[in-house]
């Protein structure tokens, strides 16, 4: 039944600064995995083992050194993220796979609301009746998060972290999507905050997502993890076997 | 709105130019599809308004071919077409915002005037429906529609900024070149300038090029950037990444100068 | 009725010749020589083949400075010949300075017979004005033309305005007559009236009233435009559409007056304003001086006939 979304094959990442004489930083030595429909993957390792930067490069935020990251669609197609054009993964960002950071990059001037409903109005459209659909459903996600009602007509800008992280994941999950990467979505949270996050990944991923997340809380990871990824397979010092 | 999704709305191959020995312009290539917004981003001397000028038609390029996608004939080179046809287009389906305002407008008409001159080059003969359309575009880009018959002249820099906008994008061009529309206003004008701009796109589906050398516009306009300097693009590619993992030396040199507050 | 009159010439009179002005040896007929009158009917000829586009001339210096309506004269002057009948006004009159020392010019150079009846002569040198009566194929009227130019003041650049009659590009025009009702609540353009020349060039009709322009539509005479300062000529041919500019809800319109001509109660001319005392009173009079002394003739035949049938009963 769970079929494949994801499949990293021989993935390396090293930054090379030039300004620092071409200092060069090996994070991450070939990296393979897949991740399935209905699974949530757990990536474990201290901090700087590079599981940031792993989800970073699946979002095609980062670019990776070496290897090839595939995303696979429900009808079996595939599409290579490592040599994809900006117009492909662009589409792939809005439709397909979901990132959520654990900063709020805020947008000057626009409502918690709008912000919270943008993605869905890029498939709607931006008629009056699309625009009214979309803030409805933004309204049922803030109140799940537990964001009061007074707050939806501002921007975050002034928000405290853990409102501005629950508006973070709403804007990230209120549209359905095949591939979420979680980058501590949960750090700033209250225990109360925590559970409904918790609950909403189950719902996604029980509604056939697939997931890769990283949790700094053991306990939150153990509720959510389907399966966990060391890290340190993939520290470059070591050429570790998976 | 249709999207075209089977062609690039641009096609850039290989622009040349050089100014007597200087060479303003290397082996410029790249493609554009409908809705994307692409920041060319560089410090002075980069080249990037010579080829945005190149793009627009204002300058021809010594060699390479740009071509535009018209309805019903495709890809098209611009500087094979007949200077009534780039004049046509210019007036219909590209706009053009200028860094400074007065290049783009006519400062001794009135706003409505303003707004409503495509319009009448286009044909249109009814008084009161030119006058209703500017009144609309106005209240769109956050002017007081009261002010229709107010002179520019008496506009401060911004609101002559979103009077400009208002004014290319009334016969809904599909692609809009603009350079550095943000820059010489205050801090709190640009942000207004910037959402203005960033909902106009998305809600009209344009396609844009910006040039710019403020990286801080590049990330909330753009999907794509490119980098250039010296006349050569040095990088390109989603804008998130360029800034957040650039490769190229001068890209890390540019993204690590900006000043964070 | 006040009856106000004409002083200088008799309108009666249709030919003179060497009375007033002895012709002057020293200069070629019609002053100019033979080769700048070739130059100037080529730019003529070319000027009607292309109605209402502007030919540059190579303009003469002429005994009368710029302003005073050298480019008339120069057209003029290229089209007379022995045999014509010359008719000069100004602002509808025959004896302004104006019209008199143009008239003057061409007795001294041409010798050829002058009139103020429009209705005899075959040549019509006007400033700032069409004659009331309807003309006739065999015809030429002559438009003296200070800016031939129609968007001169909105985009002084010649070499922009060059561009937009060669594409058509006349947005701009429409944009002045937009601000005219933004501004005033209607078109405030009263002459020099832009007008659309067979459908195809934007044309400056000389500071003509705008009650004029419809009378440029389907003339059967041939209109000549010469701007002597800024050196162009333009034309339109008989019988060419000639349409003033508009918006549909703005629509062109001419002035009207209450009040008819104090002297020939015409209803149908152009009325100029005079004032007659420091009380500020006013009449209204024609401004085609040819045109109301006829029309003032119709009406003392009429009175005389009435008072004859009068007479008669009693």
């Amino acid at each position: 039944m769970s079929t494949p979304v994801l499949r990293l094959t021989n993935v390396g990442k090293e930054f090379t600064l030039h300004h620092q004489h071409g200092l060069k930083l090996p994070v991450l030595n070939d990296v393979n995995f897949e991740v399935a429909s209905g699974e949530c993957v757990v990536l474990d390792g201290a901090s700087g083992m590079g599981k940031s930067t792993l989800l970073k490069l699946i979002y095609a935020n980062y670019r990776v050194s070496a290897g090839s990251i595939q995303y696979i669609e429900k009808t079996g197609e595939s599409l290579e993220l490592t040599t994809a054009s900006a117009r492909e993964l662009i589409s792939l960002r809005r439709h397909r796979v979901g990132y959520v950071s654990q900063f709020l990059r805020v947008i000057p001037r626009i409502s918690t609301l709008d912000l919270v409903a943008e993605p869905l109005l890029a498939e709607l459209g931006h008629d009056e009746q699309a625009i009214k659909q979309a803030r409805e459903q933004a309204c049922v996600w803030l109140t799940r998060l537990r964001i009061p009602e007074r707050l939806w007509g501002l921007a975050p800008a002034t928000f405290s972290g853990g409102e501005q992280q629950r508006v973070n994941i709403a804007r990230s999950m209120i549209k359905p999507r095949s591939l979420l990467l979680l980058d501590e979505p949960t750090a700033s949270l209250d225990p109360q905050n925590t559970q409904t996050v918790v609950t909403l990944i189950h719902e996604a991923i029980a509604a056939g997502a697939a997931a890769i997340g990283i949790f700094h809380d053991q306990a939150v990871g153990n509720q959510l993890a389907t399966r966990r990824i060391d890290m340190t397979h993939f520290r470059s010092i070591t050429c570790a076997a998976q | 709105m249709p999207v075209d999704t089977q062609s690039p709305i641009l096609r850039v191959t290989g622009l040349n130019k050089s100014y007597g020995e200087r060479a303003a312009l290397i082996d410029a290539s790249f493609e554009l599809w409908p809705g994307e917004v692409l920041a060319i981003v560089g410090e002075s001397g980069s080249g990037k308004t010579t080829l945005l000028n190149a793009l627009a038609a204002r300058d021809k390029p010594d060699s390479g071919s740009v071509e535009f996608h018209i309805k019903d004939s495709g890809l098209t080179d611009i500087f094979k077409m007949t200077e009534a046809q780039r004049r046509l287009l210019a007036r219909t389906d590209w706009g053009f915002v200028h860094q400074n305002s007065a290049d783009g407008l006519r400062m001794e008409v009135s706003a409505g005037a303003n707004v409503g001159e495509r319009l009448m080059a286009l044909g249109q003969r009814h008084y009161g429906k030119i006058r209703a359309t500017a009144c609309d575009w106005l209240a769109r880009v956050e002017i007081d529609p009261a002010r229709i018959d107010d002179l520019p002249r008496h506009f401060s820099g911004g609101m002559r900024q979103r009077l400009q906008i208002a004014r290319n994008l009334v016969t809904q061009p599909r692609l809009v070149f603009m350079d550095e529309p943000t820059s010489g206003l205050d801090v709190s004008v640009q942000a207004k300038l910037l959402d203005l701009l960033r909902q106009l796109t998305q809600h009209l589906g344009l396609a844009s090029i910006i040039v710019t050398h403020d990286l801080a516009v590049a990330r909330l306009l753009a999907h794509r950037m490119i980098v250039m300097r010296r006349g050569c693009i040095v990088e390109t590619g989603l804008t998130d990444q360029l800034l957040d993992d650039p490769q190229h030396p001068y890209t890390q040199l540019l993204v690590s100068s900006v000043l964070q507050p | 009725m006040l009856k106000i009159n004409h002083p200088s010439e008799t309108s009666t009179e249709t030919l003179t010749s060497h009375e007033n002005q002895a012709v002057d040896q020293h200069f070629n007929f019609a002053y100019l020589d033979e080769r700048t009158k070739r130059m100037i009917r080529r730019a003529i000829l070319k000027a009607v083949a292309i109605p209402g586009y502007q030919v540059p001339f190579g303009s003469r210096e002429m005994p009368l400075p710029y302003g005073w309506g050298t480019g008339g004269i120069q057209v003029t002057a290229s089209v007379i010949g022995p045999h014509d009948v010359l008719k000069v006004i100004d602002q509808g009159s025959d004896d302004t300075v104006n019209a008199v020392n143009i008239r003057r010019f061409f007795q001294r150079t041409t010798n050829v017979a002058i009139t103020t009846q429009t209705k005899a002569a075959t040549l019509i040198q006007t400033r700032h004005r069409i004659p009331e009566m309807a003309l006739t194929e065999d015809q030429i009227i002559i438009y003296q033309v200070p800016v031939p130019e129609p968007m001169q003041r909105l985009e002084p650049r010649e070499r922009e305005t060059r561009s937009l009659h060669g594409l058509s590009e006349y947005g701009l025009m429409h944009v002045k007559l937009y601000e005219d009702i933004a501004r005033y609540g209607h078109i405030a353009t009263t002459y020099d009236y832009p007008v659309l020349v067979n459908n195809r060039y934007v044309m400056a009709p000389s500071p003509i009233p705008k009650f004029d322009n419809p009378k440029m539509h389907m003339n059967p005479a041939l209109q000549l435009f010469g701007a002597g300062r800024e050196k162009r000529i333009y034309a339109v041919p008989p019988y060419t559409s000639v349409e003033s500019l508009g918006f549909d809800d703005y629509p062109f319109e001419i002035q009207r007056w209450d009040a008819p001509c104090e002297i020939c109660g015409s209803r149908d001319s152009f009325l100029d304003e005079v004032v007659t005392d420091d009380q500020g009173g006013r009449i209204f009079v024609c401004s085609d001086s040819d045109y109301c002394e006829t029309e003032q003739s119709k009406l003392e035949a009429s009175a005389v006939s009435t008072a004859q049938l009068v007479s008669k009963d009693d």
